[in-house]
């Protein structure tokens, strides 16, 4: 079982190894990534709209705001659930 | 109690670090608009503070510092700011999170700059009060972590 488990590990990591052959090198301007239109239009127009200079943030926090709400809502909810499930009632 | 909870110098570094690493964890969380940071980082950060005080003082000296009760008033307050501020946007005539619409200051963009930080404020305190009722949910009794340590 464990030289089993080793070698669906060792071939998945060569599969991975062999797949990032293929990604775009670091910084390359010729990246799909940097390509598409909507990073332009945040590149320009993320600290004006949104006043964080971490484009990052801009995203994470601003145009992906909701989506930041329900991650948050996620945390929360599973430790609730853990509360509710392994919380020991001493009383 | 184990060996490395008696330790001396444990001890003493433990009670040195704790400070200095819920001031990184602050520093996290408000750097986020301006560097690499956040509330999901800094909160993890703080919570950490208070899991490495708990696992060498002991569960019981660590819920003194954050009881069960308390784990669960911040872990709600947290979102609930997250989501009031989404709210107020609405109210102000905005969009859902549309932060620059609330006309609290005259430049737009920087009440959208404090929002964003209220927001990852709220964040890091859902997660810093979520990690910590994990670890002390998830840890055994005083009693038995005895046995379970040595």
């Amino acid at each position: 079982m464990k030289t089993l488990a080793l070698f669906v590990v060792v071939i998945t990591g060569a599969m991975l190894i062999y797949a990032g052959q293929d990604l775009p090198a670091f910084g390359d301007i010729n990246s799909p990534s940097y390509q598409a239109p909507m990073t332009q239009y945040f590149i320009e127009n993320s600290e004006t709209e949104s006043g964080v200079t971490n484009i990052v943030t801009a995203l994470l926090a601003s145009y992906r705001g909701y989506d930041t709400l329900g991650e948050t809502a996620v945390i929360f909810t599973a430790g609730m659930a853990v509360m509710l499930l392994l919380r020991r009632r001493e009383r | 109690m184990s060996r490395i909870q008696e330790s001396v110098i444990i001890r003493t570094v433990v009670r040195i670090m704790v400070p200095f690493i819920q001031l990184f964890a602050l520093y996290v969380i408000m750097h986020g608009a301006s560097g690499p940071g956040g509330g999901f980082q800094g909160g993890v950060i703080f919570g950490a503070a208070i899991i490495l005080y708990a696992m060498i003082y002991g569960i019981a000296e660590g819920k003194r510092k954050m009881s069960d009760a308390l784990d669960k008033i911040l872990a709600s307050t947290g979102l609930t700011i997250f989501a009031a501020t989404g709210l107020a946007c609405i109210v102000c005539g905005g969009m859902f999170l549309q932060y620059n619409a609330v006309p609290l200051l005259p430049d737009p963009a920087l009440v959208s700059k404090y929002l964003i930080d209220l927001v990852e404020i709220g964040i890091g305190i859902t997660v810093l009060a979520v990690m910590i009722s994990l670890f002390f949910d998830i840890s055994p009794p005083e009693s038995e972590s005895e046995e379970v340590e040595e």
